[in-house]
């Protein structure tokens, strides 16, 4: 579940399972098949002239020997018939490659494009579960590095696994039609050289694997010392630091060399294997034209024969290994595809309209846990609030008070029993109704990319500049608005300097622009200064008025005043009240209470 | 560039040398080739020829075939040591650079940013170094060679050859001038499709909170096609590469036959064979050639992205480390003690002093507290004391030294030292706690359980799987914000310092907890000197001094009653948080 923050160091390894990844990969792209198709058709074509040509160049060179025979001379008019024949052949191989290459990278960047518009559905789909115990860093490489992954390996591979193929045994046919010793020679000289090869090419993968492991690992102490330094500095845990260090660098050294010196391999043993085909072809090819058995234009057709046998191979064997890398990449990112979504609503019939909710909640005997119902988070609890009432949520950290926010939501569905608003059960109302009555301001401010305004109105379309400069004007903002360069056009990136309180009171003004019958409030002001802060108490008292609220509160003097009050130890509900109801019992919460003014 | 290859130690000089004749040999034996190739061909073409002279040549072909293999191998391992040497120095020496920079120009560059210059950076580099350093050596010594060998054969041949080369070099950088600004783009789209999904991931309950989901959609939606679009663009632009290259050479070879069959015709008889023989040869030489030309074109090419990643390397490197060592380590007549002496800061290219003439004292065993409010200068004051920077006017004394004088290992073993957001490494609980060196040897389980029990974390700790040694993820994912402000905490605890620093490290705590935890750190620690940061008035509220801090200056220096009497500011803050009944108890 939580296996360290080696979010983006994901290893391009070995899919699970490969035949499966791939099977699939292709029954995704059947919407492309008809292009695929056409494509595949285009590289056939393609490989068959690029056989044909060198046949021709023969041709060519039959046509200039005979000039080397004494009173000979080269007829001119059938050379540049040949000539005009190779040129066509090769014009149109060239052309039918563009085509297929035009194709294919329709096909795969527009595959690619559809797999991210799905994550991005698919997000909005899932269970919160699903977030509670995935890293967001994770699902973020599965949008960019995998998804460029599968295109670019399907891209890479698919179309060149099979018009080398196509051209290998083309070229095998062509040879044994030309001249059969010929050809036993020439592919027996070649297979020698590919055993070899494909030693390499396994073990070189291997330690690929393990050079991207190794980087992982590095990057991650790399990250862990950078982002911690002050702690290792006060600490002197430089030196412990760097020990680790040296021995991952040493690491990195090892499948580093090893990766690189093994995949380097490859290039000079095609060249051998050519080359040694080359001698094997023109010793042979020499015996038998001193018996005259064949013309020397065969020979020369033949070393081409094999120049055109051998590299196709090391492109298969290519093409292969990154058709790999994009099975285990597809196999990751159809996995995200395929987790289980949300309970399917189509039968829940919605005819809720908010204008008409008056903001009474009712929790009977609701009970709930996080995992399929084996440990109880929430047992067995009840409680009323009528409209405009204000409950406020305590206990110290992580009593599980967001447990409730998620309740409340509908963000998780609770095991047994209901909670009712107005009378009516959430359970005959679609999560988009439940969200509808609710507006929340959660502690981590969530502010996008985009301009002020688009922040405060969010995905509420149709409302007046005036009508936003009002809803500042109750919060609070119209001042640091006013301050901006753009005012509500400016536009809010990462890394601006707007202060938490700020950010606060921009989210209180988008909880205002969507005014909803109830209200959830995480009132945590900790990192607020004290003028903001008394601000944003204000525009959060603003947001109160005539919502049926629940404060998640972190300061007790502010929910004195509170009508219930729920206090909340290790995920359960363990007292409820008023504070004076509270204080009497002299139990946990009064405990609580008065540990702040304690020594 | 040439800057990081000063980071090759001699011994993978040594290796690049190597490798770099290893490839002269196996660039001469392969150009060696195409001669016994002539000789076979003439021999085949000439009638009554002997087998053996075939065999023999054939043999001699074969023998530069496999030497040619060799050394190519050689010079492989050569220079995938060379690169794989290169970057790990290199690695090394940056990670000490960034270990020893100050937080400001830690911050100058951003943490994300430094850890892809050690990372990606250096990747990009010993990629260059393994692969374009290789080509960049092998193609123009393979041209300059198979030039040399073919220059004297005939003008014709040459001249269609350098107009080939021309033909496809300049399409080749026009397609290049074309698709890499776009590449810039495509990595800028990438990055806004990467920022829209994280900012939909970390929204999520926002945003179902909303109904926002289809606005989300179609939000991604546009950046995605964006990307789409720009990357077929490339993608198209670049596939029209491959059949040109493909079209060139197969071209080149039917017009040396075609300009040969001329030739030959017109030469008289004796020659004919000789132009023959050039004539297979001068097309294998020209090949060659072409794909050097090539070679050396696509190393220019990735040569750009390899120097940016040198140059962002190197600026790292030649940042001036401005806090130096100092070296006193000897026994203080003080102990537990701070003082600040008219201390002002800013920082070295900023106008405005964060601090500003700050001065007071911490005696031994003494509970000194910061508060103010955010920008008010109370963790840049305290950073001061453990060098994280050094003042800029004034002087800092821990135990009676002034902290400039210090070894930093020597004053960082007095201090413990909690910072505002709890750091966690990857390991176990007592690892965590056991982090570090305090100069008094390995910690003992005891010391460690204790410092645990101490921070208030024994409980959940022995609730965990495999309680002491139980896993912490990097960045304390697996544990809550409060649990690893108590782990932060009995870190400190476990180095048993003179002087505890906490910065604000107590928010994460519910009341009770905290309360608790500062009355046991009292009964355990009493000899050592606490200075805290806190932004709650309840958990300084008993503290011997309170320390009030806006914009940068001292406002008010006293006791929670004092204070509360004659310093304002303090009384606004006290009052936002707690009602007047309740400051009064």
């Amino acid at each position: 579940m939580f296996n360290g923050g080696n979010k983006a160091g994901k290893v391009p390894g070995k899919s699970k399972d490969f035949s499966g990844a791939i099977k699939r990969l292709f029954r995704e792209l059947r919407n492309n098949r008809i292009l695929v198709l056409i494509g595949i058709v285009l590289a056939v074509g393609g490989s068959v002239l690029t056989i044909i040509a060198p046949d021709r160049l023969s041709d060519l060179i039959d046509q200039i020997t005979i000039g080397l025979i004494p009173g000979m001379s080269i007829n001119f008019d059938e050379v540049w018939g040949i000539i005009a024949l190779i040129a066509t052949l090769i014009a149109s191989s060239a052309l039918l490659e563009l085509g297929e290459g035009l194709l294919m990278t329709q096909v795969s960047n527009t595959f690619a494009r559809d797999l991210r518009e799905r994550i991005s559905k698919k997000i909005n789909r899932l269970p919160l579960k699903y977030f509670d115990h995935n890293q967001t860093g994770d699902v973020l490489s599965r949008v960019t590095n995998d998804v460029d992954t599968v295109a670019q390996g399907l891209s890479n591979s698919l179309s060149t696994l099979i018009s080398e193929a196509a051209l290998m045994i083309g070229v095998v046919i062509m040879m044994f039609i030309t001249n059969w010793t010929m050809a036993l020679v020439a592919v027996a000289a070649s297979l020698i050289g590919f055993v070899g090869m494909g030693a390499i090419l396994g073990k070189s993968q291997k330690y690929f694997a393990m050079r991207q492991q190794e980087l992982g690992k590095i990057n991650a102490h790399i990250e862990e010392t950078y982002s911690n330094l002050n702690v290792v500095k006060v600490y002197n845990g430089k030196a412990e630091s760097d020990r680790k260090f040296d021995m991952l660098n040493k690491r990195v050294y090892t499948a580093n060399q090893r990766s690189q010196f093994l995949s380097g391999l490859m290039h000079p043993m095609m060249a051998f294997i050519g080359n040694f085909g080359y001698v094997a072809v023109c010793v042979t090819g020499a015996t038998l034209v001193t018996n005259d058995v064949i013309t020397f234009g065969v020979i020369v057709a033949f070393i081409s024969y094999v120049r055109l046998f051998t590299s196709p191979l090391s492109r298969i064997a290519q093409s292969m290994s990154s058709l790999q890398t994009a099975a285990a990449a597809g196999e990751r990112v159809f996995e995200f595809i395929d987790e289980d979504e949300l309970l399917d609503q189509s039968k829940i019939k919605s005819n809720i309209n908010k204008d008409n909710i008056r903001g009474d909640i009712e929790f009977d005997h609701v009970k709930f846990g996080y995992d399929d119902s084996k440990k109880l988070t929430i047992k067995d609890f009840s409680v009323k609030a009528k409209a405009g009432q204000k409950i406020a949520i305590v206990g110290p950290t992580g009593a599980g008070k967001t447990t409730m926010v998620n309740l409340l939501m509908k963000f998780y569905e609770i095991n047994s029993g209901d909670i009712r608003i107005d009378g009516i059960s959430t359970h005959e109302m679609t999560r988009e109704d439940v969200h509808s009555l609710f507006t929340m301001v959660l502690q981590d401010t969530w502010l996008f990319s985009g301009t002020v305004r688009d922040n405060i109105i969010y995905n509420r379309r149709s409302i007046s500049d005036d009508e936003i400069m009002k809803i500042c004007d109750t919060v609070g903002l119209t001042h640091f608005i006013k301050t901006l360069p753009k005012g509500l056009s400016t536009e809010i990136s990462e890394n601006d300097s707007i202060s938490a309180g700020q950010k606060q009171l921009l989210t209180i003004a988008r909880g205002m622009v969507e005014d909803a019958p109830f209200l959830i409030l995480d009132e945590a002001t900790s990192n607020v200064d004290t003028r903001t802060e008394e601000l944003v108490q204000k525009a959060m008292d603003k947001l109160m008025e005539g919502r049926t609220s629940f404060i998640i509160a972190h300061r007790l003097s502010t929910i004195k005043n509170a009508d219930l009050i729920l206090v909340m130890n290790e995920g359960n509900i363990v007292e409820t009240g008023s504070h004076a109801q509270l204080m009497k019992q002299n139990g946990f919460y009064a405990d609580l209470y008065n540990s702040q003014f304690a020594l | 560039m040439f800057k990081i290859f000063k980071n090759f130690h001699w011994k993978d000089l040594v290796f690049l040398f190597s490798g770099i004749i290893l490839v002269a040999v196996q660039v001469g034996l392969e150009l060696k080739m195409p001669d016994y190739m002539s000789e076979i061909t003439k021999l085949v073409q000439t009638e009554g020829s002997e087998m053996s002279d075939i065999l023999l040549n054939g043999g001699w072909m074969l023998a530069c075939a496999l030497g040619s293999f060799i050394a190519t191998v050689g010079a492989g391992f050569c220079f995938a040591t060379a690169s794989a040497r290169l970057s790990m120095n290199t690695r090394k020496k940056l990670f000490d650079k960034v270990e020893s920079l100050d937080m400001h120009e830690i911050k100058k560059f951003s943490t994300s940013s430094l850890i892809t210059r050690s990372t990606n950076d250096i990747t990009q580099i010993q990629m260059f170094v393994a692969m374009g350093a290789q080509m960049l050596i092998r193609a123009p010594m393979t041209a300059i060679w198979a030039i040399i060998k073919i220059s004297n054969k005939s003008w014709q041949w040459s001249t269609a050859t350098g107009i080939t080369v021309v033909v496809l070099l300049s399409i080749m950088f026009t397609v290049m001038a074309i698709v890499i600004p776009r590449f810039k783009r495509v990595q800028k789209l990438t990055d806004r499709v990467n920022g829209i999904t994280r900012e939909n991931l970390t929204g999520i309950r926002v945003i179902r909170a909303f109904n926002a989901e289809k606005y989300q959609e179609k939000k991604f939606s546009k950046t995605n096609n964006e990307l789409t679009n720009t990357q077929l663009f490339t993608s198209r632009t670049l596939s029209v590469v491959s059949p040109i290259m493909y079209l060139a050479m197969n071209g080149l070879t039917v017009i040396i036959y075609t300009i040969g069959a001329y030739l030959i015709s017109e030469a008289t008889a004796f020659d004919k064979l000789t132009i023959f023989s050039d004539m297979v040869v001068f097309s294998t030489y020209a090949m060659h050639v072409i794909m050097s030309f090539l070679f050396v074109a696509f190393v220019l090419m990735i040569l750009p992205r390899a120097q940016v990643s040198a140059s962002r390397i190197n600026e790292v490197m030649k940042t001036k480390i401005s806090i130096k060592d100092g070296n006193f380590d000897d026994e203080t007549a003080e102990r537990g003690t701070v003082e600040f002496r008219n201390v002002s800061f800013k920082y070295p290219d900023a106008e405005d002093y964060l601090l500003k003439d700050i001065s007071f004292r911490a005696n031994t065993g003494e509970t000194v507290a910061f508060i103010g409010s955010t920008g008010s200068g109370k963790t840049t004051l305290i950073n001061l004391v453990p060098r994280f920077y050094d003042a800029t006017e004034g002087e800092v004394f821990v135990d009676g030294v002034n902290v400039r004088d210090y070894k930093l290992k020597e004053l960082h073993n007095r201090i413990g030292y909690v910072p505002q957001k709890a750091v966690m490494f990857n390991g176990t609980v007592t690892s965590n706690v056991a982090y570090g060196d305090n100069g008094c040897g390995k910690k003992s389980e005891e010391t460690i359980k204790k410092a645990i029990k101490v921070a208030q974390a024994k409980n959940f700790v022995e609730k965990m799987d495999k309680d002491y040694k139980a896993h912490i993820a990097q960045g304390g994912t697996n544990v809550s914000g409060g649990q690893k402000q108590r782990l932060a905490i009995a870190r400190a605890i476990a180095r048993d310092p003179e002087i505890y620093i906490f910065d604000d490290s107590f928010s994460a705590l519910d009341y009770k907890t905290d309360a608790t935890l500062r009355h046991e750190l009292k009964k355990h620690t009493g000899g050592a000197t606490n200075l805290i940061v806190a932004q709650r008035i309840g958990t300084i509220m008993h503290a011997d001094k309170i320390i009030v801090l806006d914009e940068g200056k001292c406002v008010g220096m006293g006791t929670h009653k004092e204070l509360l009497k004659n310093c304002k500011v303090y009384k606004q803050i006290a009052l936002s948080q707690l009602t007047k009944e309740e400051l009064d108890v």
